[in-house]
């Protein structure tokens, strides 16, 4: 395989680096130099699958006279992602009843009035309900007090982690479903936590890919008109001329991150001048 | 589950319930580090069933042991992941904080 396998533990501490190229609030590239594909690939795998975010599971409908059925409408809902730190919730589980500490409460309660035009509802019309929920159980005995679908101990304004941060829904203008005039909509979401594997809405990521640094390397001196050539063939610009003395141009390899492989720059030249590989350990 | 042989301790197959790729991948790059195996690998017997089997040959070592250690460095070697990795995040935000105080004292 062309890579020494008896890597210990030390070596691979020693050798790891990691560079972050790009870090904003929604993206970010980096590169993982000195490691193994199968950490990389593990990494990539938990990522899309196994970290925990907070999603709609539960919904509780009161009435949907939208054109939209109920179960899509749920599907739906479920997919909007939401402004809540998983690690400040606990799993909830079926034997569990839902309480502050593992679910979030939302209502959505929109109506379009006969006469008006067309109506959106966007996902900004989802509220927070900080005190749970507001929906009432039937119960066997009708003078008891009744209960609600949720057991909130006490109201999660009132938590100190969410006094600062008010939770809500990530993107304000997702469109959730369209109203005609008189149809309404009312319902109830919970909300809970869990993992990419069960259901894709609870996955963090939009995508997570890596691919490995492609090596360029030139086996013959290019120099003068073919060095002009070269650095024309390359549609993303990874040869670049170097003037060398007396008037001279030699071609170097610029910019080998761009390269995408796609092989111009060995087309249509009989001898092989230009020899394509990717790093065995670098990972972007 | 482990299937092995009673006499031979150093060859055993290993199944994983409730694993796939992600972590029968990494343990089999971690064991082939180590100098006392002889040959490992792992399979998936069916995609459907969540179940990995992780195959073990040590040149005299019990390969429970064997296992064991080449778990412990792989969460050794993730937990230096983690920390070059949010030393290097805080770092670029660091410098990146940096950069724009420095644009705005210009203006």
């Amino acid at each position: 395989m062309g890579v020494d396998n008896s890597v210990t533990l030390e070596s691979f501490c020693k050798n790891l680096k990691i560079e972050v190229i790009e870090l904003t609030e929604d993206t970010m590239e980096f590169d993982m130099i000195g490691i193994d594909a199968s950490l990389a690939n593990a990494f990539r795998r938990i990522l899309i699958a196994e970290v925990p975010t907070m999603a709609i599971e539960n919904v509780l409908m009161v009435n949907n006279t939208s054109v939209i059925p109920d179960e899509v409408l749920a599907h739906r809902l479920g997919l909007i992602p939401l402004n809540a730190d998983p690690k400040l919730f606990e799993y909830l589980s079926e034997h569990d009843t839902p309480n502050e500490r593992n679910t979030i409460v939302f209502k959505l309660a929109v109506s379009c009035k006969k006469g008006s035009p067309r109506l959106t509802v966007k996902s900004d019309q989802l509220k927070w309900l900080p005190g749970g929920s507001e929906l009432e159980m039937e119960s066997p005995t009708p003078s008891a007090k009744p209960r609600t679908y949720t057991s909130f101990s006490r109201s999660q304004d009132s938590m100190p982690e969410f006094a600062n941060k008010p939770l809500g829904v990530k993107h304000q203008d997702i469109i959730i479903d369209k109203l005609g005039p008189g149809q309404a909509i009312e319902l109830e979401a919970h909300a809970v936590k869990g993992i990419g594997k069960v259901h894709a809405k609870w996955s963090p990521v939009a995508t997570a890919w890596y691919r490995m640094l492609p090596e360029v390397i030139l086996l013959k001196e290019i120099k003068g008109v073919d060095a002009e050539k070269l650095v024309k063939k390359c549609p993303v610009n990874v040869f670049d001329i170097e003037d060398v003395g007396k008037g001279g141009k030699k071609a170097v390899v610029a910019n080998p991150r761009a390269c995408t492989l796609c092989r111009e720059c060995i087309r249509g030249v009989n001898e092989p001048q230009v020899e394509l590989r990717r790093a065995k350990d670098h990972f972007i | 589950m482990e299937h092995g042989s009673l006499t031979d301790l150093s060859s055993s197959t290993f199944s994983l319930i409730d694993e796939d790729h992600t972590l029968a991948n990494s343990v089999r790059f971690t064991l082939n580090q180590d100098p006392r195996v002889q040959f490992c690998g792992y399979s998936i017997p069916h995609p459907s069933d969540n179940k990995v089997n992780i195959r073990v040959q040590t040149t005299g070592d019990p390969a429970k042991d064997v296992l064991k250690d080449a778990l412990q460095n792989l969460m050794l070697m993730c937990k230096h992941v983690r920390t070059t990795f949010d030393d290097t995040v805080n770092d670029f935000r660091a410098t990146e904080k940096v950069e724009h105080i420095d644009i705005n004292s210009d203006r």
